[in-house]
C-alpha cells in the first residue's frame, strides 16, 4: 500500500537530518569507492550508450544523428528476430535445468557428512572457475559428432547421438548440457538454503508421517524458494545475455567463423559482430537497450508471479 | 530474504549486467628502445617460423630498433579500441579481405607519401594481392603471402579405389561426382573417408568464378550473391557433400582431423581429394615427406584454370606515431631480397631435416622469380616437383576478391548463406538471396549510396 504523503516527508526529514551525524558522514565515505565505481563504470557507459544507440557511429569516426533509425532497424532485421528466437529458447532450456541440477546436486550434498560435503563443494564448483572459452572448445571436442565423447557414451547403450554442432535442433541443447557443467555457483546457494530450513519442521513432518517427497514438496521447496526466485532471476538474465561459449565455439576464430551456424547466433554474439566486426556502434548499443527492456520486463514479470510462490520469513515488509 | 531486498537485488541485477558488457583494451606502448631507437608496436603479426623471424630480423636491422611482435592473430576488437582510445599500433597485418573496412573509415594510412619517399617499387608486387589492398584507387597496404588455390589429390586414395587422380576433375562436374562418391568410405554410419571436401563455405568464390559468377564488382560496391550461376555452383557443391553422408557428420568428420600433424588426413587415408591453399604443400613436406599426392590446377568447364588468391597485408594506422620508421619496416618486410632471405633459411631448415622445401609463395613475382627459380630444387623429390610446377601454372590464372568498404559484412552475408544451406535451414535460391539483401545493404551502407 502507498505511503502516506506525510509519512514520506517524514522520512525526507529524517534521511536530511541524517547528516548532521558523523557516522552518516563516515557511511557515506565507505560506500563511496562502491558509488563512484557505479557512477564511472556503469552509470556513466548506460548513459552513453543511450546517447550512442540515437547516433551512426562506427567508433573511429565522428557520430552522427540518427535518431531513432536504429530502434526501427531493430524493427527490421531479420537476424534481430532470430537471435532473440534462440537467446529466449536457450533460457527456457537452460534455466530449468540449471535449476533442476543444481537442487538435485545441493540436497545429495545436504545428506553427505560435513566432511565429504565439503570435498563434493569443491569438485562441483571447480568448473565454475574453469574459462568460459575453454569451454567453448571443449564443446567442439566432447560433442563431436563422429568422435566426440558424448556420442561415444550414447553408442555404448545403443543410441546414434545427433550431430550437436552442425545440426541447428541440437547445437542450443548441446550447448545447455555443456552450461550444467557449471553449476556450482548455483549448487552452493541451495546448500546453503539447505542448510537454513528448520530441523524441527522436518522432524514434526516425520512424527505426522509425511513422506519424503511430500516433506519436500511442503517444507523443503517453500522454504528454500527465496533462494529459488533469486537463482531464478539471476540465472534469466545470464542466460539471456549468453555469449562465450557459443561465440568460441562458432564464431571466435576466422576458421569457425566460416562455419557458423545461425542456430548459435545468440543476442549477445550478434550485438558483439554489429560492434567490432561490422563497426555499427550506434545500432549495436540500440540492441543493448533492447535486451536492456526485454530483461526488464522478464524480470518484473518474475517478481510479480513470485507474490504467489515465494515465501518471505520476515513478511512483506 | 525480503521481499523488497529481492526486488531491489533483481532490479540492480538487471541493470548491472546488460549495459555494461563491452569493454575496451588498450594499444601498445612506445617506449623508445635502448640507445635512442624507435620501437614499433605491432598488431596480427606472429613470429612463428624462419620465414617470419628472417624477415622481422631484416626489417628491425633497417629501422635500427626492434618491432614488438604481438604473436596474436589480428583481433578486430583489440585494433578499435587502440584506435578508438587513440592509442594505435605502429603496424597492423591483417587480412587483405578485410583491410578495405578499415581504410574506409579512416583507420588506415594511404601509403602513396609511403610508396614516394621510400621508392617502393610497386610493380614487385603481383596486381591480383595489390588490388585487394586498394580502394577507391589508393593504397593502403603492401601484400605479403599469395595463397593459391589447386586442386590436391591423394594418389593412394584414388589408387585404393581404382582410379587415378585424373577421376578428379572440376571441369567435368558429373566425373568429379560419381569419383567423389567412389571414393568416400564409410564404417557404418560414420564417415572413414571423405571422397572429394568442396570446401564449402571457404572457397565459394572459387566455384563461382568457375561458373563465371564474380561475387563483387570491381568497384568492390555491388554484390553479385543471387546470380542464378552462383546458386546452381552452391547446389552442386553442396550435392557433394549430401553424396557423401551430408553435413552433420561430413564436418563432424572434418573436425576430427589432425590436420598439421603425422597422421594428417592424407597420411592416414581419411581425405582423397580437396582444393586447398599452396601452403599445405609445406605442411605435408614437413610431416609427410614421403607422402605421394597429385595437385592439379582447378578449372572451370571449359578446363581453365581458376586461382581464387588471397593473404595477408601490412598497412599503418593513420594515428600510428612513428610512420616514417613503419614504412621502412613494411617495405623490407614485404622487399624482394627479404623474401628471398626467409626462403633460403627454410631451405636450410629443411635440408638440415632431410626434406623437401615446396616453396614460399610471395606477393611479391620477383621475389618468386628467384625463389622458385634459384632456390627451390626438387630434382629429387618428383612429387613435390610436379605440385609446385602446378601450383605455379594455376598462379597465372590468379583473380582476387575486390577490395570493399564492408569486406567483413560481404563476407559474413556469403559465409551464414551457404551455412544455412548446409545445416538444411535454407534452400540455395533463398540463401543467396537473402545474402545479396544483406549484402548489398551492408555495401550500400558503407559507400553512403
Amino acid at each position: 500500500m502507498p505511503a502516506p504523503a506525510n509519512d514520506r516527508k517524514a522520512r525526507t526529514r529524517r534521511w536530511f537530518a541524517g547528516f548532521r551525524e558523523r557516522e552518516t558522514w563516515a557511511a557515506y565515505a565507505f560506500l563511496s569507492p562502491w558509488i563512484i565505481g557505479f557512477l564511472v563504470f556503469m552509470g556513466g557507459p548506460m548513459v552513453i550508450s543511450f546517447v550512442l544507440s540515437l547516433t551512426d557511429y562506427d567508433a573511429i569516426g565522428d557520430t552522427r544523428n540518427v535518431g531513432w533509425a536504429n530502434y526501427e532497424k531493430l524493427l527490421s532485421d531479420p537476424k534481430i528476430r532470430t537471435s532473440l528466437a534462440n537467446t529466449m529458447i536457450y533460457t527456457v532450456l537452460a534455466v530449468p535445468a540449471t535449476m533442476i541440477v543444481s537442487l538435485t546436486l545441493a540436497s545429495m550434498l545436504h545428506r553427505v557428512g560435513r566432511r565429504s560435503a565439503g570435498v563434493f563443494r569443491t569438485l562441483f564448483y571447480l568448473p565454475e572457475v574453469t574459462p568460459k572459452v575453454a569451454v567453448g572448445v571443449l564443446f567442439l571436442l566432447l560433442f563431436n559428432g563422429q568422435v566426440g565423447l558424448v556420442n561415444g557414451a550414447l553408442g555404448l547403450v545403443g543410441i546414434d547421438g545427433p550431430q550437436w554442432s552442425t545440426d541447428p535442433n541440437w547445437v542450443k541443447p548441446g550447448l545447455v548440457l555443456m552450461d550444467i557443467w557449471s553449476v556450482g555457483g548455483t549448487v552452493i546457494i541451495y546448500l546453503a538454503a539447505l542448510n537454513n530450513v528448520p530441523r524441527d519442521l522436518y522432524e514434526a513432518a516425520a512424527l505426522d508421517g509425511v513422506s519424503a517427497w511430500q516433506r519436500f514438496r511442503h517444507i523443503t521447496l517453500p522454504m528454500i524458494s527465496g533462494a529459488l526466485f533469486f537463482t531464478l532471476i539471476v540465472q534469466t538474465i545470464y542466460k539471456l545475455q549468453t555469449f562465450d561459449e557459443a561465440y568460441t565455439a562458432f564464431y571466435g576464430s576466422a576458421a569457425s567463423a566460416q562455419y557458423s551456424n545461425d542456430a548459435a547466433l545468440f543476442y549477445l554474439v550478434y550485438l558483439f559482430q554489429q560492434a567490432f566486426q561490422f563497426l555499427h556502434m550506434g545500432f549495436a548499443s540500440a540492441m543493448a537497450w533492447l535486451l536492456f527492456v526485454v530483461i526488464m520486463i522478464i524480470t518484473i514479470i518474475q517478481v510479480r508471479v513470485s507474490n504467489r510462490f515465494v515465501y518471505y520469513e520476515g513478511g512483506d515488509r | 530474504m525480503s521481499k523488497r531486498y529481492s526486488r531491489s537485488v533483481a532490479v540492480a541485477a538487471a541493470a548491472a549486467l546488460v549495459l555494461t558488457g563491452c569493454g575496451g583494451v588498450g594499444g601498445g606502448d612506445d617506449e623508445p628502445a635502448e640507445g635512442g631507437a624507435v620501437t614499433l608496436t605491432t598488431m596480427g603479426f606472429g613470429v612463428g617460423d624462419e620465414i617470419a623471424s628472417t624477415r622481422v630480423d631484416l626489417a628491425d636491422k633497417t629501422v635500427g630498433g626492434k618491432a614488438k611482435i604481438g604473436n596474436n592473430a589480428f583481433d578486430a576488437q583489440q585494433f578499435l579500441s587502440a584506435v578508438a582510445s587513440n592509442n594505435p599500433p605502429d603496424l597492423v597485418y591483417m587480412d587483405r579481405q578485410l583491410l578495405g573496412t578499415y581504410a574506409a573509415r579512416g583507420t588506415l594510412e594511404p601509403l602513396e607519401s609511403c610508396v614516394e619517399s621510400e621508392q617502393i617499387d610497386l610493380d614487385q608486387y603481383r596486381d591480383p594481392a595489390l588490388a585487394e589492398v586498394t580502394l577507391d584507387d589508393k593504397l593502403y597496404g603492401l601484400p605479403e603471402f599469395y595463397n593459391n588455390r589447386v586442386l590436391m589429390v591423394n594418389d593412394a586414395s584414388v589408387q585404393s579405389a581404382g582410379l587415378t587422380p585424373d577421376a578428379i576433375d572440376p571441369g567435368d562436374r558429373d566425373l568429379l561426382s560419381q569419383s567423389a562418391t567412389k571414393l568416400t568410405k564409410k564404417n557404418g554410419s560414420d564417415l572413414a573417408r571423405i571422397g572429394f571436401d568442396p570446401k564449402i563455405p571457404e572457397f565459394l568464390p572459387i566455384w563461382a568464378k568457375a561458373n563465371g559468377v564474380d561475387m563483387l564488382s570491381e568497384d568492390g560496391k555491388t554484390a553479385n550473391l543471387d546470380d542464378p550461376k552462383l546458386v546452381a555452383a552452391l547446389e552442386y557443391a553442396v550435392g557433394l557433400i549430401q553424396a557423401q553422408g551430408g553435413w552433420g557428420s561430413f564436418k563432424a568428420f572434418r573436425d576430427s582431423f589432425d590436420f598439421f600433424g603425422e597422421e594428417n588426413p592424407f597420411a592416414a587415408d581419411q581425405l582423397a581429394s580437396f582444393p586447398m591453399e599452396d601452403w599445405y604443400l609445406n605442411v605435408l613436406a614437413d610431416v609427410s615427406p614421403d607422402l605421394k599426392f597429385t595437385v592439379a590446377p582447378f578449372t572451370d568447364e571449359q578446363g581453365q584454370p581458376v586461382d581464387w588468391v588471397t593473404g595477408t597485408a601490412w598497412a599503418i594506422p593513420a594515428a600510428s606515431e612513428h610512420k616514417e620508421q613503419a614504412c621502412k619496416w613494411i617495405k623490407t618486410m614485404t622487399d624482394s631480397e627479404t623474401w628471398i632471405a626467409a626462403a633460403e633459411a627454410r631451405r636450410d631448415k629443411r635440408d638440415a631435416e632431410n626434406k623437401p622445401f615446396s616453396g614460399v609463395y610471395t606477393g611479391n613475382e620477383v621475389a618468386d622469380e628467384k625463389i622458385f627459380g634459384e632456390i627451390v630444387d626438387l630434382a629429387d623429390t618428383p612429387v613435390y616437383d610436379k605440385a609446385v610446377k602446378n601450383v605455379l601454372e594455376a598462379q597465372e590464372s590468379a583473380f582476387s576478391m575486390p577490395s570493399s568498404p564492408a569486406g567483413s559484412e560481404f563476407r559474413t552475408a556469403w559465409q551464414d548463406a551457404v551455412n544455412r544451406v548446409l545445416s538444411g535451414q535454407q534452400a540455395p535460391a533463398a540463401a543467396m538471396a537473402q545474402a545479396q539483401q544483406e549484402a548489398q545493404a551492408a555495401l550500400d551502407n558503407a559507400t553512403g549510396n
